[in-house]
């Protein structure tokens, strides 16, 4: 059976779900093999959290050159490994780390590249929603190791503990890799909240709030959502750019998307109309997103949310 | 400084886009400046500003390098517009459908033929969306690459500092000259083209170039659609009026759903 390689996804020192998510389509492929980057001494504990989904063997490469250069010397590492062991194709995490390593991994070998896919079959054709999610388009690539990066969340992840082996390898970072220096990372702030773009719901508020996101948070809460805002909310300051959705934005497409004070411009939807289900809150009747809701409450977010989050935490108790 | 700046003519987000034949149909829309390119114009123009600025005959230059159709001049003469001091557009019949890789690799060699210092793009177009072709540049060339920069701190005895802001996180990251940066959305407010910048742009040089001038030959897509199906519209589901009860009725649709 042919062998898929794909790039553990860590968030901190811990496999995110990403990492199944990648594994449960490679395994569609071929026998999987994750490669995990650490710094010097650490690559055996990183490993040992990669311990669910259909993964076959590890590879661990560990160099102080990995954090200290990041995107280049991960991605002169994993193009090296993808030459010497020619696997059928290299699966990577759709986020920016993943794209640019992916974009030079497919430079330096001769590669083709398929970004955002939203699924992979067993004959490496990649799934697209382009568009902002209004066509869906199937590729494949024709040239080398095929190089798909695949977003989180689109997939539902074999979540089945695996104990793959674990065996080490080495590789030379060129100098043009380390050009760069990182002189300090800090891990985002995290409000207690799930990331945006990994969130099985979001809670998103615009223009309706009047600059008051507190009623959409203690929703979001409520639910264990992500919280997210228009183009509208982040331009005037009252959320940071960071949970944008839409066009420029992040692209989010979870279980439940919940759209507060959000006319819905066709930027905003692009960012969400792939999500299972829509539901909007706004007083305006004549709201756009409304026509793409499977449930819509006409009303006032400021009494609606309250009252759906005293609802909600009733139930749970 | 010698600064480059890659923009992309892209269809208008407002527009409607849809798929011929495995690509992208650019001659039935409105083609606009890539949103996301504006603020590396900006960008670029503001490190000439803290520097002396690109005054015609000064120590600094911004030249705009595009590639695309003839009709990709209209971005291109926006960002002239907005300041810069010429550019390049590279316009080949052979480069329609162009992939990120090709499209890079014709970047490279430009822009490793014009002896820059710094080259910066957005973070990505607003059509493709892929947000590869900076890491490609940098990996072509074997320059620094610093991108998804929130902050850029030129020194121009030859150093540059960057704020990455990704969803991994802030980081600090330098480099020396030659870099290849990328610039988020929101790191400046791009200046509007003024009357006078508008009439000067019109003065400025566009040097086209097809292939051949620029020194390499076309290279195949290395990626293809096998196929593109318009997905159904989303049709509307039960809408409610708040009648005091509207937060009740959304957590027994959500109940129903078994979304709680």
């Amino acid at each position: 059976m042919s062998n898929v390689f794909i790039l553990a996804d860590f968030a901190g020192d811990k496999a995110s779900k990403t990492t199944a998510e990648l594994a449960t389509v490679a395994a569609r492929i071929g026998s999987v093999t994750a490669v995990v980057f650490g710094d010097a001494g650490k690559g055996a504990a990183l490993a040992a959290t990669v311990n669910q989904g259909p993964i076959a063997n590890i590879l661990v490469v560990e160099s102080a050159d990995f954090a200290k250069h990041g995107v280049p010397a991960v991605a002169d590492a994993l193009a090296q490994l993808v030459k010497s062991k020619s696997p059928a194709a290299l699966l990577i995490a759709s986020h920016a780390f993943g794209k640019e390593v992916a974009a030079r991994v497919a430079v330096l070998t001769e590669s083709g590249i398929i970004t955002d896919a939203v699924d992979v079959s067993a004959d490496i054709t990649a799934t697209q929603l382009v568009f902002g999610g209004s066509t869906t388009v199937q590729s494949r690539v024709s040239n080398g190791t095929p190089v798909i990066t695949l977003r989180p969340n689109s997939v539902e992840a074999d979540l089945s503990s695996a104990s793959p082996a674990i065996e080490s390898a080495t590789a030379e970072i060129s100098n043009a890799a380390k050009h760069s220096v990182i002189s300090s990372s800090q891990p985002p702030v995290k409000g207690g909240r799930p990331e945006l773009t990994e969130a099985n719901i979001v809670v998103s508020g615009g223009r309706g709030t009047n600059g008051d996101f507190a009623a959409v948070e203690s929703f979001a809460d409520s639910l264990g959502a992500a919280v997210g805002a228009s183009r509208a909310a982040t331009d005037a300051g009252w959320y940071p750019h960071s949970h944008q959705v839409g066009q420029t934005g992040k692209s989010v497409s979870p279980q439940l998307y919940v759209a507060c004070g959000i006319s819905g411009a066709i930027q905003h939807r692009a960012g969400m109309q792939t999500s299972k289900t829509i539901v909007v809150v706004n007083k305006d009747p004549e709201a756009p997103l409304f026509d793409i809701a499977d449930f819509g409450v006409i009303g006032d977010l400021f009494n609606v949310l309250p009252q759906a989050t005293t609802g909600i935490s009733a139930k749970k108790s | 400084m010698k600064i480059a700046v890659c923009v992309k003519q892209v269809p208008d987000s407002w527009a409607e886009k849809k798929m011929v034949n495995g690509l992208l149909d650019r001659e039935s829309v409105d083609a606009v400046l890539n949103d996301l390119d504006e603020y590396a114009v900006e960008e670029a123009l503001r490190i000439c500003e803290a520097h002396g600025g690109n005054e015609e005959g000064g120590a600094n230059t911004v030249t705009v390098i595009s590639m695309g159709p003839e009709r990709a001049t209209e971005a291109v003469r926006k960002a002239l517009s907005m300041g810069a001091n010429d550019a390049i557009l590279i316009t080949d019949g052979a480069l329609a459908g162009a992939d990120a890789l090709a499209t890079s690799a014709v970047l490279a060699k430009v822009i490793s033929d014009g002896g820059y210092d710094l080259v910066i793009c957005g973070t990505e177009s607003t059509d493709a969306r892929m947000s590869v072709v900076p890491a490609m540049i940098s990996a072509r060339l074997g320059w620094a690459q610093l991108t998804f920069a929130s902050k850029v701190t030129v020194d121009p005895a030859g150093k540059v500092a960057i704020t990455r802001v990704t969803e991994a996180g802030v980081d600090e990251i330098s480099a020396p000259f030659p870099c290849v940066i990328s610039v988020v959305e929101k790191i400046n407010e791009p200046r509007y083209p003024s009357f006078k910048g508008i009439m000067s742009a019109k003065k400025k040089t566009i040097a086209q170039r097809d292939l051949a001038a620029v020194g390499i030959s076309s290279q195949s897509a290395w990626s293809q659609v096998k196929d593109a199906t318009p997905r159904p519209a989303r049709a509307a589901g039960v809408k409610v009026t708040d009648e005091g009860n509207g937060g009740e009725a959304l957590v027994n649709f959500l109940a129903e759903k078994k979304l709680i």
